[in-house]
Parts: structure tokens; C-alpha cells; sequence
């Protein structure tokens, strides 16, 4: 003890005790120091990746929960439980036990409904997620092989939802079950011996809930938990990309540390993610099981829609022709093998491939870590909106019969317009978008050049008014700005330029003295307080004026 | 032996690091590190991590009404996140005890119809507002700080000095000139992949076989029953009427591919009615009777309009003509429903003349064409 008290720098505190010893033991205060300081860019945009993790652990604690009750199991058995419109019907025991579990459980149907929306969120975190690294050229080199494995796991947060919402066996669930049955036939060659393989036998068999359970709860998730791992350690080591803006380079991060900035907004993205799921499950109701009755084969409710992220494939189902090709032999490749599996499986091919596709177009290998704004690539952007746009159309048509009968159209005409707006609208959402990103590209170089539109109107001697303009840097001798585009945003109003003064803090009332923050001001030498003096305001910066910096509005005020 | 033993093993010498131990410990003795500010520390071991601060703004000065006023926002968001937890607890633990049962009845609309919502939402309430608070601590009580880390490209040292260990391994190893141990190995891999993924062959089951595909519990003498078990007789159903019927047999109710629509025409389709090329004998008087299942992805087609005579099916909009040997005549689906014969037995109830005689349901690769 003696010793350690003597020895310079030595922990004085229990707690520091404790560490210390600790350290000896595991040799990790080098790892967390690292881990501390390392940076991590901060734009709300890199949010969404972790609130797809953090639903997913929400998934998987109020999964485990319901795990205790779910009974993944189609014998047969009458409901004996307290909901009084179902007792004495017959179902299969995975009905019964969610039937339970929603009505005899404590608390039961708070969690099944909060497992069902951190679901949606989870699929719609990842959705949002990828738009935002398509969008911003994030999964350029070197970041492709985490593109793809972002990918794959989307695909894979489908088949969980597919395989969670198939459970219940209610009659919604038993209808998509039978669709999925449908569309494993349609496969060519192998569809009935695939069908065969995972329904043990011909529909509906009583073994595919069983399956679906495992599925659900223990091989995807496990899949998807291996490579959640993976996507961070490479991200980790990679490093985050950032926005190009002022001290950002292809070779820095600049942000904040992990500790103690970085973690607080995480940890507390965390609960908020959760917060959102639980309130949306204590008082948003979904998928009412005990409404939709047991499944039969033989019965079907109108408006029979799955969950939103599987609504394309509906759509793209109900908007492809009845194109049987009847080959010869009697062989048959059902219309529905177009829609479901070649549909689906070209949209997750190109996606995943995507980088390797634009990197062989664009024929640019570097290694980039600044982000573009998806202005400045319009090729890319017009893409990416034409896939959106072929997508909405699918997911639409998802529930053409319901706009049909909720705005009284014809559910014939719903699926023509789907038709035809599927190939459509594409191309005219590409023209669309890629002019958009020209327009908004030249408006940048417009205001660099002429600088900033003051809103100030100036009447020249001989009579004519211009609109003073404020340049953002130095100019030339023709009044034209000699800054160049560097890739991030442009400031377009005076007040990003510290034309006005910040406001003064408070909601009710001012919690500050506005006369101090006007000193304070004054002293960081910005915004208009402090360049009362020296503020130069040229004139439009049209170059028919032949420009003119000296004179342009210096000493008037804009009231003279 | 004691507890203090300061023999180095077998080799004697004192038992010190070697050369190769070094890091930053060599440039810093502890009486530096001793001597140095917590935020010397803290800049100093962010240095070494390539992490550089650039710029601090400090929160607000302690003591000012600023500091005070965030201080006693951030308290009051952690406070009634506590409150809320706490109303939660107590409503889903009283719920029964001393406040009304939770569980739900039909016709109650009181406490038990709010039990979930209300537990949902302070659940939910708690969670939202610790992440406001410690959002809002962050924001508002956290010195801001910029910091700038280095991105390192790939070191030349490292690839060269790794490879070198690889590839020297690699050499060592022989495996390229000792072919009969590559090819030996590629053998045993091979085999051992195929005998790990065997046990899958237990899921293979032959679609063919039995053809359980083409068959439904349908046959001759068969009766059509409704999904009580009932009988059906000729003039049991109004004219332009649809009726779901399944085979009187064990579990024909539920069977997945065995529901028929049993339809009464009316006397004005029965005019127009054209049956497929060979099928004109199905029916019976005015009644026909279609399988339910849509010939598409297998729903049950199940939404008659009896003024147009179409049957559509509400998962993907297939329509189907009743007077037309329910020919598709819209939407996805490619094959009219197949027809069920029908006649009347002995006793003046419906039954079926055999079973279907094409496939019900979707399309399959191999399923026969008629």
C-alpha cells in the first residue's frame, strides 16, 4: 500500500483504486483511450444507421419477451381464452398462444405491438439509411464491401419480417403465407421441390410455422447480429465519411470524440428509439389479430395488405400481366415468377452491385472520404430518383384497391395507371431530377460569383436600380467572386453570413442581456455588428456594369 | 516456494521488459505525467490517437442564470421521466390490485380498455425523455468541442512485413510443390462440405409422388357440404347466388386446396353462359360450381358481383367470368378457375362426379395443361 501511495501519479481515489487495478489486470486503458478520442463527424444524416440498431436491439429484448409465450405450433385446438367472440373456435395453437399473449398476458399486447413497430422502424431506419449513402456517394471506395453488407442485411430485415408477420396464423398472416407458397411454386424447374423442402410438403402442411419460428428468432437474427458486427468493425476502421465544409479533407475527421460528446447524443438516441417504439405500442394499435379471426384457406378479408416494406412486391404482383409462358413438354413458367422472384431479385442484385456499376461507368477507382451533395452528381441522383420513383409506383399499386374504393376510382383503372406509370414515370422523374441538380448547381456558382441578393435595391445617377449584392471572398476587378465551389453548401441568405444578429436565447423570456450579447459579438469579429465598419456591398455584379467594387454601395445605407 | 518468488524461470536473468516494450512510457516518466493537467492529459493522449482539438467552447460559466436555468431544465426532463417510469410501474402492478383489472372484456370501455395505452405511452414517455435529457445535457451543460483525428492510408511497412510472414510461411509449407497434399486436401474438402450440408436431404421430399399437387380431397359421390358440415339440395340457394362448400370428409373444411364456390346462375346468365371447349357438362340444371383458390397466388377468390357475373380476387385483383367457365378476364391471374363436375345423388343432395380434373391453385413448372 505504502508503495503505490508514493509512486507519482498513483490513484488517490476508490475509484481510481478500482481502475488501476483493473488496468494491471486487462491491460485496456491504451484501447480506451483510443476509443475515447476517436471522432466521429456530426451531421443528424449519420444518425439514421444506428437508429436501425438500436430498433434492432429493442427487437431483440421485447422478441425475447414474447418468445416466453408464443407457441410456434399449428395443432389444432379450441380457444378457451378470455377474448369472448373467439372461445370455442377452433385454431391452430400459434393463433391461440398470440391470442393469449395479447389478452392474458399482462402487458402482453403493449409488447407485441411495440415488437411490431420497432419492426417498421427497423426497416424504415434501414431504407432512409441507404438513401442517404446512395444519395452522398458514401459507398464509394473503399466503402463498397460495406455497401453490400448493408444490402444483404436489408434483405435479411425482410425475410425476418416476413417470417415474424407469418406467425400469428391469423388470417392475414395465413393469406401472405399462401402467397409465399405461391410464389415458391412458380420457381421454374425446382419451385414445387423448393416449396416441398421448406412447407414439408404441399400447402399448408403442418410444419411451416414451426420453421418460420426458427427462422425468425434464431437463423436471421443471428445472420444479421454477425453482420451488424461486421458493418461496424469496418466502419470503425474505415472511418466515418464526412461533408466537405471548412478543415475537412479526404485525409481527417473532424467532429467530436466518442467521449463524452459522441456517446451522451447516442445513448440518448438510444432511448428515444425506444421511448418512440413503446409509445407507439401502448397507443397506436397494430395488426389486431383477434380481429382478423383464425386462418382458413377458404376465407380472405378485402384490403388484405402485408407490411409496408413487402408492399412493392404486392403491387408489382398485382401490375404484371397474366404472361404464362407455356413451353413445350407441358411445361409451364408461371406469371407470377416475373413479379416476385426476377422483380425482386434484379432490384437487390443492382443495388448491391451498385458501386461496382458506377464505378465501371464513371471509371473513377480513388478512394473517397467526402461525401458529394447529390447536386453535384446529377447522373446519380436522376438514377436513384428513378428507382424511387418505379418503386413508389409499386408500392402504390400495393394498395390500388383500396384508393380504388376510398376515392371511388376503377380498381381496373388503379392497375392500368400502374401499368403504365411503372414505365412512365421513370424516365420523366429522371429528366426531372437531373435538371433540378443542373439548376441548383449553376444557382451556386451564381452566388458565388455575384455574391449573396441583399434584398437592397440601389438607384444608380443615371436612374437605373440594381439589387446590391454581397460577395462571399475577394473579387476581381469586375466585381465577380473568386472563390470556387469546394462541394459544400453555399450560403444563399444573409443571416448564414452573420448579416443578422444570433438570437437572443429564451423561450418565453430572454434568458440573456441582448446588450452583452451584442458586446460578445462585436468581440468574435462577426455578423453585422462587428463589420458595421468596414462592409463592402458591390453592386448586382451584372458584368454589362462593367463592375463596380469601389463605389458599389460603400458608404450609402441601404434607407438613403 | 512463497508468494514473492522472483525467479525468472528456467533461464535466470532479471526479469525486466525487454527492449521491445518502449511506446510513449519511455518518452513520458510518471513524474511527468505526474506534473501535467488534466486537460494537458486529455490533449496529450489525444495527440498520440492522431486526434487534434481545434476548438473549444466552454459551457456555460458556472453560476450564471444560463447554467442554472439549463441545470433546472435537464432536472426537470430526468424528473419526470422518473415520474413517468414510476406511473407506469404502478399502473401495470396495481392494475387488478387496487385499481380495476386490466384484462379486457368486448364490451368494457373503461380502465382495461386504457391499461395498454396508458402503460405504452408513459413507458414510452420515461424512454423519450431521458434521451431528451441527456441530449439536452450534452447541448446545453457540455463544453462544445471541434476536434480534427488523421485518417491513415495504408502503411507500406505493414503490407511488406506481413506478406513477408505469409508468404515465407507459404514457401515453408511446401504446398506447391508437394501436389499430393493439395490435391488430397481439395479432395477432403469437397467431401467434408457435401457430408456437413447431408443432413439437409432430410427436408427433400418428392412433389411428385402421390401427386398431392394435382388431387383434392374431391371424388365421386363426394358431398358438398357447407363449412358446418351441412348438405346443400338443389333449391337450397336464390338464383345468382355464390355458397363456399368443402368435401364431406374429415378435415375437407380446412383442407387448403379443396374449397369450391358452389354458384346458382341466373336464368339470364344461364343464357349467355359459355363453358370452356369440353366442359359443358359440369354443372348441374343452373348450377356450376369453380374452386375457390385464385389460379394466381392461390387466394380464395371470394368477392362476387353477380349483376356483372365476375369473381374477383381481393389480393391481387384477378377477375374471373362465371359465365365464361371463369375465364380470366382481368388482372394477373392466367388461367380460368378450374371447374368442379357436379350432380345429385340418391338423396337429392349435391356431390361431386370426381375429382377436379386439372390442378387447382397456382401454376407450377410441371403441372399438366388440359
Amino acid at each position: 500500500m505504502a508503495r503505490t501511495a508514493t509512486a507519482p501519479g498513483a490513484p488517490t481515489t476508490k475509484l481510481g483504486t478500482t481502475a488501476a487495478e483493473l488496468d494491471d489486470r486487462l491491460v485496456i486503458s491504451g484501447w480506451l483511450r483510443r476509443t475515447m478520442n476517436k471522432v466521429y463527424p456530426d451531421h443528424w444524416s449519420f444518425l439514421l444507421g444506428e437508429i436501425a440498431l438500436y430498433s434492432f436491439i429493442v427487437l431483440l429484448l421485447s422478441g425475447t419477451y414474447l418468445t416466453l409465450f408464443f407457441d410456434a405450433s399449428m395443432r389444432e385446438v379450441a380457444y378457451a381464452g378470455s377474448y369472448a367472440p373467439l372461445r370455442g373456435v377452433e385454431m391452430s395453437a400459434a393463433y391461440d398462444s398470440a391470442l393469449r399473449l395479447s389478452f392474458d398476458v399482462r402487458g402482453g399486447l403493449f409488447m407485441r405491438q411495440l415488437h411490431h413497430w420497432a419492426a417498421l422502424l427497423f426497416v424504415s431506419s434501414i431504407v432512409v439509411h441507404l438513401l442517404r449513402i446512395f444519395f452522398t456517394g458514401a459507398f464509394r471506395r473503399p466503402r463498397e464491401t460495406n455497401w453490400t453488407i448493408g444490402v444483404v442485411m436489408l434483405v435479411l430485415a425482410l425475410l425476418m419480417g416476413v417470417t415474424g408477420y407469418s406467425l400469428p396464423d391469423d388470417l392475414l398472416s395465413g393469406t401472405g403465407l399462401r402467397i409465399i407458397s405461391a410464389i415458391l411454386l412458380s420457381i421454374p424447374v425446382v419451385g414445387t421441390w423448393v416449396h416441398f423442402a421448406i412447407f414439408n410438403g404441399p400447402y399448408v402442411g403442418e410444419s411451416i410455422i414451426g420453421r418460420f419460428y426458427i427462422a425468425h428468432v434464431l437463423l436471421i437474427p443471428a445472420i444479421l447480429l454477425a453482420l451488424i458486427a461486421l458493418h461496424l468493425i469496418i466502419l470503425v476502421k474505415q472511418k466515418h465519411t464526412q461533408f466537405p465544409g471548412p478543415g475537412r479533407t479526404e485525409h481527417n475527421v473532424v467532429g467530436n470524440r466518442l467521449f463524452p460528446t459522441f456517446a451522451a447524443k447516442a445513448t440518448g438516441l438510444v432511448f428515444l428509439v425506444f421511448g418512440v417504439s413503446a409509445a407507439l405500442g401502448g397507443l397506436v394499435q397494430i395488426n389486431p389479430i383477434w380481429l382478423w379471426g383464425p386462418y382458413n384457406p377458404a376465407q380472405v378479408s378485402s384490403a388484405s395488405q402485408p407490411d409496408w416494406y413487402i408492399g412493392f412486391l404486392d403491387g408489382s404482383t398485382r401490375l404484371f400481366p397474366a404472361w404464362d409462358m407455356n413451353l413445350p413438354g407441358n411445361y409451364t413458367i408461371p406469371a407470377l415468377f416475373w413479379p416476385t422472384v426476377v422483380i425482386a431479385g434484379a432490384m437487390f442484385t443492382v443495388l448491391a452491385l451498385y458501386p461496382v456499376i458506377e464505378r465501371k461507368l464513371t471509371g473513377d477507382t480513388a478512394s473517397h472520404h467526402l461525401l458529394q451533395r447529390p447536386r453535384d452528381v446529377p447522373v446519380r441522383t436522376a438514377l436513384g430518383a428513378m428507382a424511387l420513383t418505379f418503386y413508389t409506383v409499386l408500392w402504390i399499386s400495393g394498395g390500388n384497391d383500396v384508393i380504388a374504393l376510398k376515392f371511388d376510382i376503377s380498381l381496373n383503372a388503379m392497375t392500368w395507371v400502374g401499368r403504365i406509370g411503372m414505365i412512365v414515370l421513370p424516365p420523366i422523374a429522371y429528366v426531372i431530377a437531373y435538371r433540378i441538380c443542373l439548376g441548383l448547381q449553376q444557382h451556386d456558382r451564381e452566388v458565388l460569383e455575384h455574391g449573396i441578393e441583399t434584398g437592397v435595391i440601389r438607384r444608380l445617377p443615371n436612374g437605373e436600380f440594381i439589387e446590391v449584392h454581397q460577395p462571399l471572398g475577394p473579387v476581381d476587378e469586375h466585381g465577380h467572386g473568386e472563390l470556387a465551389y469546394g462541394g459544400a453548401p453555399v450560403p444563399k441568405k444573409m443571416n448564414q453570413i452573420g448579416g443578422a444578429r444570433r438570437a437572443i436565447r429564451g423561450f418565453f423570456s430572454p434568458t440573456e442581456n441582448p446588450a452583452q450579447v451584442e458586446l460578445e459579438q462585436r468581440a468574435e469579429d462577426r455578423g453585422l455588428a462587428a463589420a458595421e465598419g468596414d462592409r463592402e456591398l458591390t453592386s448586382s455584379g451584372r458584368p454589362s456594369e462593367g463592375g463596380r467594387p469601389s463605389d458599389g454601395g460603400r458608404p450609402q445605407e441601404p434607407r438613403d | 516456494m512463497n508468494t514473492h518468488d522472483t525467479r525468472p524461470g528456467s533461464t535466470g536473468g532479471a526479469d525486466t521488459p525487454g527492449p521491445l516494450h518502449g511506446g510513449p512510457d519511455e518518452d513520458y516518466t510518471p513524474e511527468q505525467l505526474a506534473a501535467m493537467s488534466l486537460d494537458e492529459l486529455d490533449r496529450l493522449g489525444a495527440r498520440y490517437d492522431g486526434v487534434e482539438i481545434m476548438h473549444v467552447e466552454p459551457g456555460p460559466e458556472p453560476g450564471s442564470p444560463l447554467e442554472k436555468r439549463a441545470v433546472r431544465q435537464i432536472g426537470t426532463v430526468f424528473t419526470l421521466a422518473g415520474l413517468c417510469a414510476f406511473a407506469s410501474v404502478v399502473i401495470y402492478a396495481g392494475s387488478g390490485w387496487f385499481l380495476p383489472t386490466w384484462q379486457w372484456s368486448v364490451s368494457e370501455s373503461g380502465w382495461s380498455a386504457i391499461f395498454t395505452p396508458l402503460v405504452g405511452a408513459l413507458f414510452g414517455a420515461a424512454m423519450i425523455l431521458v434521451g431528451v435529457g441527456l441530449v439536452l445535457y450534452t447541448k446545453k451543460l457540455l463544453p462544445h468541442e471541434t476536434a480534427v483525428q488523421d485518417k491513415h492510408d495504408a502503411s507500406a511497412f505493414d503490407r511488406a512485413t506481413a506478406g513477408a510472414t505469409l508468404v515465407r510461411t507459404a514457401h515453408n509449407s511446401g504446398l506447391a510443390r508437394r501436389k499430393l497434399i493439395t490435391r488430397s486436401l481439395a479432395f477432403m474438402g469437397g467431401g467434408l462440405g457435401l457430408m456437413l450440408i447431408m443432413p439437409l436431404g432430410g427436408l427433400i421430399k418428392n412433389p411428385n409422388t402421390g401427386d398431392p399437387l394435382g388431387t383434392t380431397p374431391w371424388k365421386q359421390g363426394v358431398r358438398l357440404t357447407r363449412l358446418d358440415g351441412s348438405p346443400i339440395r338443389p333449391g337450397d340457394q336464390e338464383p345468382g347466388s355464390l355458397e363456399t362448400v368443402f368435401p364431406a370428409v374429415p378435415g375437407g373444411n380446412r383442407a387448403a386446396n379443396a374449397a369450391t364456390m358452389l354458384i346458382r346462375l341466373r336464368p339470364e346468365q344461364v343464357a349467355a353462359n359459355r363453358p370452356r371447349p369440353g366442359q359443358g357438362n359440369l354443372g348441374y340444371g343452373d348450377y356450376v360450381a369453380y374452386s375457390k383458390i385464385c389460379t394466381h397466388a392461390g387466394c380464395p377468390v371470394s368477392l362476387y358481383e353477380q349483376e356483372t357475373s365476375r369473381i374477383l380476387c381481393p389480393c391481387h385483383q384477378s377477375q374471373f367470368d362465371v359465365t365464361q367457365g371463369a375465364k380470366p378476364v382481368f388482372g394477373p391471374a392466367s388461367r380460368p378457375l378450374p371447374q368442379l363436375p357436379i350432380t345429385v345423388d340418391a338423396s337429392g343432395y349435391f356431390v361431386a362426379r370426381s375429382d377436379y380434373l386439372e390442378a387447382v391453385g397456382p401454376t407450377y413448372w410441371n403441372r399438366r395443361r388440359i
